[in-house]
C-alpha cells in the first residue's frame, strides 16, 4: 500500500512498485483521485487522517506500507494547518492502523533531510546519529521531526515490523515540482546576501528507485539518501545562467511573502534558513548498509533538471566570454 | 554554417596586425586549447577549454550566439591584438587563463568538496590576494616546513593572537606555498554566522571547529589547522602577548588520537603586534554579540585607517610532529591522557615562542 499517490512523487513510487512483477498488488491511497496515470496501481480513495484507513489495511490484507504522504508545501495542501494535519495526524492514524494490523510486516517512510535543520553551528556533514543543532519551529522541518518521532515509537511497539526511514535530500529533476524547483525556475533568483548554502540533491529517479529498493529488501533503520558531492547555491544559480538578486537577510521573509503572492514559489521560514546555511548529509550508510548507489550525483541531477528549464540571461554573457577565449586562441 | 566565410585572425604569435592568411594559434593558446580546429568558428564551438571533461552545457542552445554575427560590436581580433600589445606573449596566456577562470565562475563549472571548499576560487583569487600581505607587509620567515608531512594528514596546532585572525590566513598561505597542499582550517561558529566572512571562509577551506568535522577532514587525508586558544588568544590584552591561553578542552588532541594523525606544533611570532589591543568596549560587544570590540592605539581613533595592521616582522616555526598513532585504543576517551598531550603541545609552542622572541631583532625588522 502506498500513501499520497495523488501527488507526483507518490504516484511514481507506486507505479515503480507496480511494474515489479515480484510485488502482487499495489494499492494507492489518497484523498483526491490522482491526475497522473497509475497503471497497474489500484486506487483506493481514503483519508489517512481517518480511522477508515485501518479498515482498508485489514480488508486488503496489506503486508507492506510505503508512506510517501508527507507534504512539503503548505500551498498544495491548502494552508499550513492543513499540511500539519496531513503530515502529523495522518502519520499518527496510519501508524495506529498499522499497529492494529498483524499482517503488516514492513513500513517504509519517505522522510527528509530537513530533520537536521540548518544553521551556522551545523557540522559539515550530518550522519544518521547526529542530532540537529538548530531546531526549527516551522514547516516541513518540524513535521518531519514529529513524523520520525511517531515512526520510532511505532518501531518500538511493533519490533516484528521492519521499519525503514529514508531521509532524502531535496528531489530534483525535470518532473519534480517542489518549492526548490520553483525557486530555481524564477527568472531572477533571490538569495540571502553574504551567505552561500551548500546543497545536495537526489534525482527523482534515484528517489523512486530507493523507495523500491527499501520495499523489496529488508533494511531496517534510518538512512540518509543524497547524490554525491555538493553544489553551492550561487554555483547552482550560475549553472542555470540566471541572474541572482542578493538581498539582506532581514528582507528574506518579506521577499518570500512577495514571491508567494506572485505565485512564483512557496517558501516557509525553514526553507529560508536552508537556503542561507545549507546542509550536508553523510551517505556512507546509504552505500554500506542500505546498499544503494544513486545513478546521479548532486551536480548531474541538477544538470538534468537544468535541461528542463530554458537558458537564462547570464548564459549569453558566458557565451560572449567563450567567443573571447576562442579569439585569444587564434 | 560550415561553409561560411572564415575570418582569419591572429598573427601567428608575432606582434602586429593579422597577416590575412590562415594563422596558427600561439603556443600559449595551443597549450590551453589542446587539439582542435584553427578557424575562428571552430574555436568558438569546439575549443572550450574544458569541453572534454565537463558535462555538455546548453550554450549551443542559445540562439544566434554561435552564428557569425553573434557577438556584434565585439572585435575579437582587435581584442587579441590589444591584449598582446599590452601584456606581451606571456600576458596573453595569463589573460586567456583569467578569461577561462571567469567563464568557469560564470557558468558554475567548478567543484566544491563537501565542506564547501572551493579550490578554484582559493587558488586563483583568495591566495593571490593574501600573498602580498604575507610576503611584502609581514615578510614572513618560515622555519621547519619539513615537519609538515608531504602526504597524508596532519593536524597543525598554532597559537592565536592579533585581535583579528590574520595569523590563520597567513598560515594558510604559507602552508599552501611551501607544501603545495591546502591547509583546511577550523573556525569558530561566529565566523559562519557572519555574512561574507562565513561564506568566504568556507570557500577558502575552513569549516566549523568541532570534532565531527575535524575527524572527517583528517580521515580524508587533509592538512588541518587549528587555533585552540580561540577568542581567548585572539582578544587578549597587549600586555599579555605571547602568553598562551588555555588550549580549549583538548578536543583537537582527541580528534588527532581517534584518527592516529600526527600533531605539528606551530609557533607564530609577530601576529601579536599587528593590532595591539589596549582596551575593550565590553558593553558594545555584548550588545552586538561578539567576544570583544577592540581598542588599539589607532582604532577607533583613526577610523578605517586604524584597521590597517602594523607591519610587524613575522616568524613562523613548525615544530617536530607529535605522533598519536602509538597510543592504545580508547586513548581519546581517557581525559587525563588527552590533557597531558594537550599540555605537551602547549608547552612546546610556548617554549618555541620564547626561543623565537629571543632571536628576533626587533618587532618591525
Amino acid at each position: 500500500m502506498v500513501t499520497g499517490v495523488s501527488r507526483d512523487a507518490g504516484a511514481r513510487c507506486a507505479r515503480r512498485l507496480a511494474d515489479d512483477p515480484s510485488i502482487g498488488t499495489v494499492l494507492g491511497v489518497d484523498v483526491v483521485p490522482p491526475r497522473a496515470e497509475l497503471g497497474r496501481v489500484r486506487f483506493v480513495r481514503a483519508d489517512i487522517r481517518n480511522p477508515v484507513i485501518a479498515k482498508v489495511i485489514a480488508a486488503e490484507d496489506v503486508d507492506t506500507v510505503v508512506h510517501t504522504g508527507v507534504v512539503a508545501t503548505p500551498g498544495s495542501a491548502g494552508g499550513r494547518s492543513s499540511m500539519k494535519e496531513i503530515n502529523v495526524i495522518g502519520t499518527m492514524q496510519l501508524l495506529a492502523a498499522c499497529q492494529k494490523a498483524p499482517g503488516v510486516a514492513k513500513l517504509v517512510v519517505k522522510s527528509s533531510t530537513t530533520v537536521y535543520g540548518a544553521g551556522a553551528r551545523d557540522p559539515a556533514m550530518f550522519t544518521e546519529e547526529m542530532a540537529p543543532r538548530a531546531i526549527h519551529h516551522h514547516g516541513l522541518s518540524k513535521d518531519a521531526v514529529e513524523v520520525e518521532g511517531y515512526v520510532r515509537g511505532f518501531a518500538r511497539r511493533r519490533p516484528d515490523v521492519c521499519v525503514s526511514t529514508l531521509r532524502m535530500a531535496n528531489w530534483i529533476g525535470p518532473k519534480t515540482d517542489s518549492p526548490i524547483t520553483r525557486y530555481f525556475a524564477m527568472p531572477v533568483v533571490p538569495t540571502v546576501f553574504g551567505y552561500d548554502a551548500r546543497l545536495q540533491f537526489l534525482h527523482e529517479d534515484d528517489g523512486v528507485e530507493a523507495i523500491h529498493h527499501a520495499t523489496v529488501n529488508d533494511l531496517p533503520g534510518t538512512f540518509n539518501l543524497a547524490g554525491d558531492g555538493v553544489l553551492s547555491l550561487s554555483q547552482a544559480i550560475r549553472r542555470l545562467g540566471r541572474p541572482t538578486l542578493r538581498l539582506p537577510s532581514f528582507t528574506a521573509s518579506s521577499t518570500a511573502a512577495a514571491v508567494r503572492r506572485a505565485r512564483l514559489a512557496d517558501f516557509s521560514p525553514d526553507q529560508i534558513t536552508f537556503l542561507t546555511y545549507g546542509r550536508g548529509v553523510d551517505t556512507t550508510r546509504m552505500r554500506t548498509e542500505f546498499g544503494f548507489e544513486p545513478k546521479y550525483s548532486t551536480a548531474e541531477a541538477f544538470d538534468d533538471f537544468r535541461r528542463s528549464l530554458g537558458t537564462g540571461a547570464m548564459t549569453r554573457v558566458s557565451s560572449l566570454l567563450t567567443a573571447g577565449l576562442g579569439a585569444l586562441r587564434g | 554554417m560550415a561553409d561560411a566565410d572564415v575570418i582569419p585572425i591572429g598573427s601567428g604569435g608575432r606582434p602586429g596586425r593579422g597577416s590575412g592568411r590562415r594563422t596558427t594559434p600561439s603556443a600559449a593558446a595551443r597549450a590551453l586549447a589542446g587539439p582542435g580546429g584553427r578557424t575562428k568558428k571552430k574555436a568558438r564551438v569546439d575549443k572550450r577549454p574544458d569541453a572534454g571533461e565537463t558535462p555538455v552545457e546548453p550554450v549551443g542552445a542559445v540562439p544566434d550566439v554561435d552564428g557569425p554575427e553573434a557577438p556584434a560590436g565585439f572585435d575579437f581580433a582587435g581584442l587579441e591584438q590589444a591584449v598582446r600589445g599590452l601584456f606581451g606573449e606571456d600576458g596573453e596566456r595569463r589573460v586567456a587563463e583569467w578569461l577561462a577562470f571567469l567563464r568557469r565562475r560564470l557558468t558554475g563549472e567548478y567543484e566544491l568538496d563537501e565542506f564547501g571548499y572551493d579550490s578554484d576560487l582559493t587558488d586563483q583569487v583568495l591566495l593571490p590576494m593574501l600573498r602580498p600581505m604575507v610576503e611584502k607587509w609581514f615578510r614572513v620567515e618560515v622555519r621547519g616546513i619539513e615537519n609538515i608531512p608531504s602526504d597524508g594528514s596532519a593536524l597543525i596546532v598554532a597559537n592565536h593572537s592579533g585581535t583579528m585572525p590574520l595569523d590563520g590566513l597567513v598560515t594558510q598561505v604559507v602552508v599552501a606555498d611551501h607544501t603545495g597542499r591546502p591547509l583546511r582550517t577550523l573556525a569558530a561558529d561566529l565566523v559562519f554566522q557572519t555574512p561574507f566572512v562565513g561564506e568566504l571562509s568556507r570557500k577558502g577551506g575552513a569549516t566549523l571547529a568541532n570534532n565531527d568535522d575535524a575527524e572527517r577532514l583528517l580521515r580524508q587525508g587533509n592538512l588541518v589547522g587549528v587555533w585552540p586558544e580561540g577568542f581567548k588568544g585572539l582578544g587578549k590584552p597587549f600586555a599579555e602577548r605571547y602568553k598562551l591561553q588555555r588550549f580549549g578542552r583538548g578536543g583537537f588532541v582527541s580528534a588527532a588520537m581517534r584518527t592516529g594523525v600526527p600533531i605539528v606544533p606551530c609557533s607564530i611570532v609577530g601576529a601579536e603586534e599587528i593590532y595591539p589591543l589596549v582596551g575593550n568596549i565590553a558593553s558594545l560587544a555584548r550588545l552586538l554579540g561578539v567576544p570583544y570590540i577592540p581598542i588599539t592605539p589607532f582604532f577607533p581613533l583613526l577610523g578605517p585607517l586604524g584597521l590597517i595592521p602594523l607591519p610587524s616582522k613575522w616568524l613562523i616555526e613548525f615544530g617536530e610532529p607529535i605522533r598519536t598513532d602509538d597510543f592504545p585504543d580508547g586513548a581519546a576517551d581517557d581525559p587525563m591522557l588527552v590533557f597531558n598531550v594537550t599540555d605537551q603541545v602547549r608547552e612546546t609552542i610556548q617554549q618555541t615562542l620564547y626561543t623565537l622572541l629571543m632571536q628576533r631583532r626587533s618587532v618591525f625588522f
